[in-house]
């Protein structure tokens, strides 16, 4: 059977057991057509990054299947009625992680960053059209930087 | 280093490509959030050097977190 990765979006304002009671009738109908769920995740309540029905945050909560196609069928049927459900998306996908998503780990050690992420703020700062004084392709650098004012680029 | 002859540019490789790069997963938001300018639009390959295929895959993730509200379609 293939597999699934189904992350629905509940209102903010239920509470996060509503939202683990959900997922269990969730992960019944999945079974009672024959699939299996793997695991599932709560992510909590995060910020939308913009409003869904006039809302401004959501729980979101991630299921991981193997199922039919029949199943996963009824499962967004399931969803798309329920009034708690803000949004839903269900991806194919190779492989079903087993071990926490992303999501959960970066909730348990916010900080892990570092290495090379300076690259890419590059491509911002041109898209910004400000100030570009980073130029790579510049060979003027070099000349400037025997003058103490090399920073003031212009 | 940069800057010895005019126009020089270090060559790029692409970030996905690399053993040990990280997966490209549209739950990923954080990696995400580098290849998406300001405005929340997705950063040509020119800039970022991603390989065709990843850039692709790339976009692909990036409009997934969009539907689900991870990213922002606009920021304004």
């Amino acid at each position: 059977m293939p597999y699934y990765e189904s992350v629905f979006i509940a209102r903010p304002d239920i509470s996060g057991a509503q939202v683990e009671a959900l997922t269990e009738t969730l992960k019944s109908i999945i079974s009672e057509n024959g699939g299996s769920v793997g695991k599932t995740e709560y992510w909590g309540l995060r910020n939308l990054s913009y409003r869904i029905k006039k809302n401004r945050k959501g729980h979101y909560s991630l299921l991981n299947l193997d199922a039919p196609p029949a199943a996963v069928r009824e499962l967004e049927r399931n969803l798309s009625i329920n009034e708690d459900v803000l949004r839903y998306v269900t991806i194919r996908v190779d492989v079903l992680e087993e071990e926490p998503s992303i999501m959960m780990r970066s909730k348990g050690q916010r900080e892990e960053r570092g290495r090379r992420e300076d690259r890419f703020d590059r491509g911002r700062r041109e898209e910004r059209g400000g100030e570009s004084e980073d130029r790579p392709d510049r060979g003027r650098r070099e000349e400037r930087s025997a003058e103490p004012q090399a920073q003031g680029d212009d | 280093m940069r800057g010895r002859r005019p126009f020089f540019r270090r060559h790029k490789s692409c970030p996905f490509s690399a053993p040990g790069a990280p997966k490209i997963d549209f739950k990923d938001v954080k990696l995400l959030l580098r290849f998406v300018s300001e405005r929340g639009k997705i950063v040509p390959r020119r800039i970022t050097a991603v390989s065709s295929k990843k850039q692709r895959e790339l976009a692909r993730a990036i409009k997934r977190a969009r539907v689900l509200a991870l990213l922002p379609f606009v920021v304004d």
